[in-house]
């Protein structure tokens, strides 16, 4: 009896110092959520304003011919960019990804295409270096707060295999996409070749005729690798902040658990305990009444 | 008078919005001034230049040392796009020549330090922003 007291008492202190740390991580993610959502805001002006002027200038060149807008007619690789975390501890985060990019990569395969992963993060690396998978690029080290140099330098890398001549074919990316505090969607998108968007629908104003300056072939090869680097650079922030709202909402389910699992160690301590204090005293009397019939009988 | 819309973005955040008179910045073809009324241009900005912003009615112009980017005019609408922005009232200048003398110590060293060029040319365009007299 004693020994199972014991056992429950360390179980409870082991569940409560568990439970002390996945509370003050789900503090330390909520608050940085704060901070990764303020981040995507700010970023918000530049890539709209951007996407203004690339849409500016795609639907003013009649013929656009750059090489990053024209697909090819047989592709035989892609390249797929996918966002992971560096660290763990955020529930299904990583996984929904690499499950998304797995699905992915059986799509391109049924279509003839190779896929290449680039992968960001340390929880995608150590997946594909785990399964002896070929990585056409990998990046760690910045996935809670990444800079703009980040996403230029993933950006350059991709572009340059894209431009090479026996390099991808396509870009696609799979990120995570931070919809509300409550949920995040993975989502895959094609980055290259540019899909130019074409609305049916005129819109309110028609979009006006632009100058260039120096001339619309220049502006193009200096906008269009910027764009890239604006939708890579969006993609990375929000793949910070779901990272962060998944690791609360991670961390707030086992702090949850851990509390409930104390109420019912706590539960069966006491039981053990009384359980045992009445075995004492029902051996106490047991003994005492023992005692008492052995006197009784000498007299 | 009509006014111009004007908005300073780089990647990390918005630097500028409000109206102004008139702006200038500085293309690869040359310096351009763009009034109200402008017909729609895209330009695309050098490295290391300084970006003016003529406010009017009384306030002071904002100058800006911007690093690369795009200008783009529409309807009244002035959008920068810079890849890096500093307004002349944040630049750090103790930081800026400090960054200006060690490029052009690397210069000296090596002719075809292209990274250093570059750097140099940022740290002089900073100086500018800032009101201070570069040589």
């Amino acid at each position: 009896m004693g020994a199972q007291l014991r056992l429950l008492r360390r179980r409870i202190k082991s569940v409560r110092s568990t439970a002390k740390i996945t509370r003050a991580q789900e503090l330390i993610a909520s608050s940085r959520i704060v901070k990764a959502q303020q981040r995507m805001q700010a970023a918000v002006p530049y890539e709209r304003e951007i996407t203004r002027a690339v849409t500016g200038v795609v639907s003013n060149t009649s013929s656009v011919d750059h090489p990053l807008t024209v697909a090819k007619e047989r592709p035989s690789k892609a390249a797929v960019l996918i966002v992971t975390s560096d660290r763990g501890f955020c529930g299904g985060f990583n996984a929904n990804i690499l499950r998304e990019a797995e699905a992915l990569g059986s799509l391109l395969r049924g279509k003839g295409i190779e896929p290449v992963p680039f992968v960001v993060g340390r929880k995608g690396i150590t997946w594909h270096t785990f399964r002896g998978r070929e990585m056409g690029g990998q990046w760690d080290g910045f996935s809670d707060s990444p800079s703009y140099s980040n996403a230029k330098e993933i950006a350059d890398t991709l572009i340059q295999t894209f431009s090479a001549e026996d390099g991808v074919d396509e870009i696609h990316i799979v990120s995570t996409e931070f919809v509300s505090m409550l949920t995040q969607e993975v989502t895959v998108k094609r980055i290259l070749p540019l899909e130019v968007e074409e609305t049916s629908e005129k819109p309110d104003t028609p979009l006006p005729y632009f100058e260039f300056e120096p001339s619309a072939g220049a502006v193009l090869d200096s906008l269009l690798p910027r764009y890239v680097e604006s939708r890579i650079f969006s993609a990375l922030l929000q793949s910070a902040a779901s990272e962060h709202a998944s690791r609360r909402r991670a961390m707030k389910s086992a702090t949850d658990n851990a509390n409930e699992l104390i109420r019912v160690f706590t539960m069966q301590m006491n039981q053990a305990r009384q359980a045992e204090i009445t075995q004492e005293i029902s051996e106490i009397v047991g003994g005492a009444n023992a005692l008492a019939d052995a006197a009784a009988g000498k007299e | 008078m009509a006014k111009l819309r004007v908005g300073v973005v780089s990647p990390e955040r918005e630097i500028w919005s409000g109206e102004a008179d008139m702006v200038i910045a500085k293309t690869i073809d040359g310096e351009i001034g763009i009034m109200p009324k402008h017909a729609p241009v895209l330009g695309v900005l050098v490295e290391g230049g300084v970006l003016t912003v003529k406010r009017g009615g009384g306030e002071s112009d904002l100058i800006a040392a911007v690093h690369g980017g795009f200008l783009s005019v529409a309807d009244d609408e002035v959008s920068i796009l810079a890849e890096m922005a500093e307004l002349g009232s944040e630049v750090d200048v103790a930081a800026a020549k400090d960054a200006l003398q060690r490029a052009q110590a690397s210069i000296e060293a090596n002719q075809e330090d292209a990274d250093a060029a570059v750097a140099a040319k940022r740290a002089r365009a900073r100086l500018r922003a800032a009101g201070e007299e570069v040589g």
